[in-house]
C-alpha cells in the first residue's frame, strides 16, 4: 500500500538530523532570556533536573513510539498511537502530530525567512552607519509590507516564499538526500558560527570598539546564581517549558524520524546523543553569544529592559547594530555568522516539521515524495500568509501560543499516558531498550511511568490556571486571578481592554496615556502616546478613513476615544487565526479518518512494512 | 566574574560538553549491526 521507501543514510546523519530538529532559534534567543529572567546561574539547576526527569524520558518514549510504528509501516503518530493504544480513538490524539507540524511550520518559516533576509542584508552592508534606533526601525519597516528595505516590493513576502521554496525543494529530495544532507551541512556550520561569535563576545574588552563592559560582565550577569529563585514555582515551570520546547517534544517529528530505524538498531544511545547535543548548543553556545555581546555594548539595565520584550527583539532589533561596532568587514562576517546560524537552526527544524506530513501522505495515500512536498509547501504557505500580512495584529503570536505551545504540552501529556499506562511499561521498556548500545538506567522505568506523566500534568494544569503575576503563593480557591497568558486567560481574551468588539467605529485608549505627537509617515497618520511617567510609549498607525480624535498633549484615560472611523480590532484577527487553526485540526482529523477507511478497505491485502 | 558565577558556568558547560562527547563518540564507535540495518550508505559495502 505504502510508497514510502525512505531510509537514513548513516547513523551520524540521523543524530545530526534529530539534533537539528531540536536545535532551533530558541537555543540562541529564548534560553539566555529565560535564564536572565529566572534566577541567572541558579536556573541551570531546575533546567537540568527537568532535562533528566522530563526531557530524557520523553525522548526515550517518542523514539520508541516512532520505531514501534515504523515496524508496521506507520511513520506518523496517528496510526502508531492507534496500534500502541489498541483503540481507534488514539489515532485522533495522534492527529496532533500532523496538525502541530503544519501549524508551527506556517509561522516558523516566516521567522526563518527573516534570518535569510538578515544574512543577505549583513552581507550587503545594509546596517552600515545606522544608529541603534535606525536598526530597530529597519526591522519594523521590514515587517511593514508597504515599505521596503532593498527596493524590492513586498520584501518580507518574497523572502517568505523563497524560504518555502527552499524547504519544499530539500524535502522533495527525500530523507537521506535532503533532510539528512542539510543537517550534515547545517549543524557543523551552525556550531562553527556560534563558536566564532562566542569567542568574539567573551573576549570583548571595555573601552575597545565602543564597548562599555567586557564580555565577562555579561557572563557574570547571566551565571550569577540567585538561590531564592529556586523556591519560586514560576522558575520551575519556566525550566520545564524551556526543556520541553528546546527538544521539539510533543510535536510528532521525533517519532517520524525514529520510525525509519529498525527494531534491532539502537534508539537509546541515539536519543542521548541528539538530546545532549541540543543541550551543548543551548547551554554552552547559546548562553555565550547574545548576552555577553549585548551587555558589552548596552549595559545591564538596557539588556534587562530588552529581554523583557523577548529574544526575537534582541536578535533582530539590536544585534545588527552591535556588530557594526566591530568595523565593516567584521560586522558583515558577524552578521552572516549570527543570522546564518539562526537560519540553519531554523531550517533543520522546519524540515523536521515537513517530514511527518510527507510520510503521512506517502504512507496513507500513496503519494509521490515530490507531490507530497509540493502540497506541504503550498499548505504551509497558505496558512503562513496571515502571519505575514497580519503580524502586527498578533496572528503569529496566536499561532505560536495554540499550536507551538498548548498543543505540544497536551499531546506530550497524552502520549506519555498512552505509552506508560495503556501500552504498558513492561512492553514500553522492552521497546526503549531493544537493540540498545547503552544500558538505560532502570530508574527510568519508574520515572517514565510515574514522574514524567505527573510533571506533564502539573505543567498542563499550571499553564491552564497560571495566576496573575505568577504569584502562586498568594492564590486560594476563593481568589485565583488568572494570568492573561494562562490557557483560560487566552481563551477568554483576558485583559483585552476597551477594544473588545471585532469591528468598531472608534479606537479607544487601552491605558492611561498622554498624546506625545501626531504626524504623517509613509502617507499614514501616526499617533504616539506616552505613559504618564514617560517611560513607555505606544505608536498607533491609522488606516485610511481613520481620523485622530485627540490633540498633542491630551491626557487620556483607558477607554477614551483615540481615533474615529471603521476599526478592525486585534481580537478579530486573533479569532480568525483560531478558526484557521481549528479548521486545520479538523481537516487533519478528516484525513486520518479517510486514511483509516482506506486501510480497512485494503485490509485483505498484506501491508507493506519496513520489516525489521 | 564572581566565584559562584564562574563555578556554575564552568561546571554546567564542562559537564554538558563531556556528556555530549561521550555519547556521540560511543554512538560513532558502536559495533555495526549486520545488514539489513537502518542505514543505506553502507548497503553496498556490506553486500
Amino acid at each position: 500500500m505504502s510508497t514510502n521507501k525512505e531510509a537514513w543514510g548513516s547513523r551520524i546523519g540521523l543524530i545530526l538530523a534529530m539534533s537539528g530538529n531540536a536545535v532551533g532559534l530558541g537555543n540562541f534567543l529564548r534560553f539566555p532570556v529565560q535564564a536572565v529572567q529566572n534566577g541567572g546561574g541558579a536556573f541551570i539547576i531546575p533546567y537540568l533536573i527537568c532535562f533528566l526527569l522530563l526531557g530524557i524520558p520523553l525522548l526515550f518514549v517518542e523514539w520508541a513510539i516512532g520505531r514501534y510504528g515504523g515496524r508496521y509501516g506507520h511513520h506518523t503518530t496517528p496510526f502508531a498511537m492507534e496500534r500502541m493504544g489498541k483503540s481507534s480513538l488514539w489515532k485522533y490524539i495522534g492527529v496532533f502530530g500532523i496538525f502541530s507540524n503544519i501549524a508551527i511550520a506556517a509561522y516558523y518559516c516566516y521567522i526563518e525567512s527573516w534570518t535569510l533576509s538578515y544574512t543577505m542584508h549583513s552581507a550587503m552592508g545594509s546596517f552600515r552607519g545606522l544608529n541603534q534606533h535606525e536598526v530597530a526601525g529597519f526591522f519594523t519597516n521590514y515587517l511593514d509590507l508597504s515599505t521596503t528595505t532593498t527596493g524590492l516590493p513586498f520584501e518580507a513576502i518574497i523572502f517568505f516564499l523563497l524560504c518555502m521554496v527552499l524547504n519544499t525543494w530539500v524535502l522533495s529530495r527525500g530523507l537521506s538526500g535532503g533532510v539528512e544532507k542539510m543537517a550534515k551541512i547545517g549543524m557543523p556550520l551552525l556550531i562553527f558560527f556560534a563558536i566564532f561569535l562566542a569567542i568574539k563576545g567573551i573576549t570583548l574588552r571595555a573601552g575597545q570598539e565602543n564597548a562599555v563592559n567586557s564580555g565577562l560582565v555579561g557572563l557574570n550577569f547571566l551565571w550569577t546564581p540567585h538561590y531564592d529563585s529556586l523556591l519560586n514555582p514560576k522558575v520551575w515551570l519556566a525550566a520545564a517549558g524551556q526543556i520541553f520546547f528546546t527538544l521539539s517534544l510533543g510535536q510528532g517529528s521525533v517519532q517520524c524520524f525514529a520510525s525509519y530505524v529498525k527494531k534491532k538498531d539502537d534508539i537509546a544511545l541515539n536519543a542521548m546523543s541528539a538530546g545532549w547535543m541540543n543541550e551543548f548548543v543551548e547551554v554552552v553556545l547559546g548562553a555565550s553569544v547574545i548576552i555577553p555581546i549585548s551587555i558589552g555594548y548596552l549595559g545591564i539595565d538596557k539588556v534587562i529592559e530588552l529581554t523583557g520584550l523577548g529574544g526575537l527583539g534582541l536578535g533582530f532589533r539590536t544585534m545588527p547594530f552591535l556588530f557594526q561596532q566591530w568595523g565593516p568587514a567584521l560586522a558583515a562576517m558577524a552578521g552572516i555568522a549570527f543570522f546564518g546560524l539562526l537560519f540553519f537552526a531554523g531550517i533543520t527544524s522546519s524540515l523536521a516539521m515537513g517530514t511527518p506530513i510527507l510520510s503521512f501522505m506517502m504512507d496513507e495515500f500513496n503519494w509521490s515524495r515530490k507531490n507530497a512536498a509540493l502540497v506541504f509547501g503550498g499548505a504551509v504557505t497558505l496558512l503562513g500568509l496571515p502571519t505575514v500580512f497580519f503580524f502586527q495584529q498578533g496572528v503569529l503570536d496566536e499561532y505560536d501560543y495554540w499550536a507551538g505551545t498548548v498543543s505540544l504540552v497536551v499531546f506530550a501529556m497524552l502520549e506519555m499516558i498512552m505509552f506508560s499506562w495503556v501500552f504498558g511499561m513492561k512492553k514500553g521498556w522492552r521497546e526503549i531498550t531493544a537493540g540498545s548500545d547503552i544500558r538505560v538506567p532502570t530508574i527510568y522505568k519508574f520515572i517514565i511511568k510515574w514522574v514524567t506523566p505527573f510533571i506533564l500534568i502539573i505543567v498542563f494544569f499550571g499553564s491552564l490556571v497560571r495566576p496573575a503575576g505568577d504569584e502562586w503563593t498568594k492564590v486560594s480557591l476563593t481568589s485565583w486571578p488568572l494570568h492573561r497568558e494562562s490557557i483560560i486567560g487566552q481563551l477568554i481574551h483576558k485583559d483585552i481592554g476597551p477594544n473588545s468588539s471585532w469591528i468598531a467605529r472608534a479606537f479607544y485608549a487601552e491605558s492611561e496615556c498622554i498624546v506625545d505627537s501626531i504626524y504623517i509617515e509613509n502617507g499614514k497618520t501616526v499617533i504616539q502616546a506616552d505613559s504618564p511617567d514617560h517611560l513607555t510609549s505606544v505608536t498607533y498607525i491609522l488606516r485610511k478613513g481613520n481620523e485622530p480624535a485627540v490633540r498633542v498633549g491630551d491626557h487620556l484615560q483607558a477607554g477614551d476615544e483615540l481615533y474615529t472611523g471603521r476599526v478592525y480590532n486585534r481580537v478579530l484577527y486573533l479569532n480568525v487565526a483560531r478558526v484557521l487553526l481549528l479548521s486545520l485540526f479538523a481537516f487533519s482529523a478528516f484525513l486520518v479518518y479517510k486514511a483509516s477507511r482506506r486501510r480497512k478497505k485494503h485490509a485483505h491485502h498484506p501491508l507493506k512494512t519496513t520489516a525489521s | 566574574m564572581n566565584t559562584s558565577a564562574l563555578i556554575f558556568m564552568v561546571l554546567a558547560q564542562v559537564t554538558i560538553t563531556a556528556i555530549m562527547l561521550t555519547f556521540l563518540i560511543r554512538a560513532m564507535r558502536a559495533k555495526k549491526r549486520p545488514e539489513p540495518d537502518s542505514y543505506s550508505d553502507n548497503d553496498e559495502e556490506e553486500e
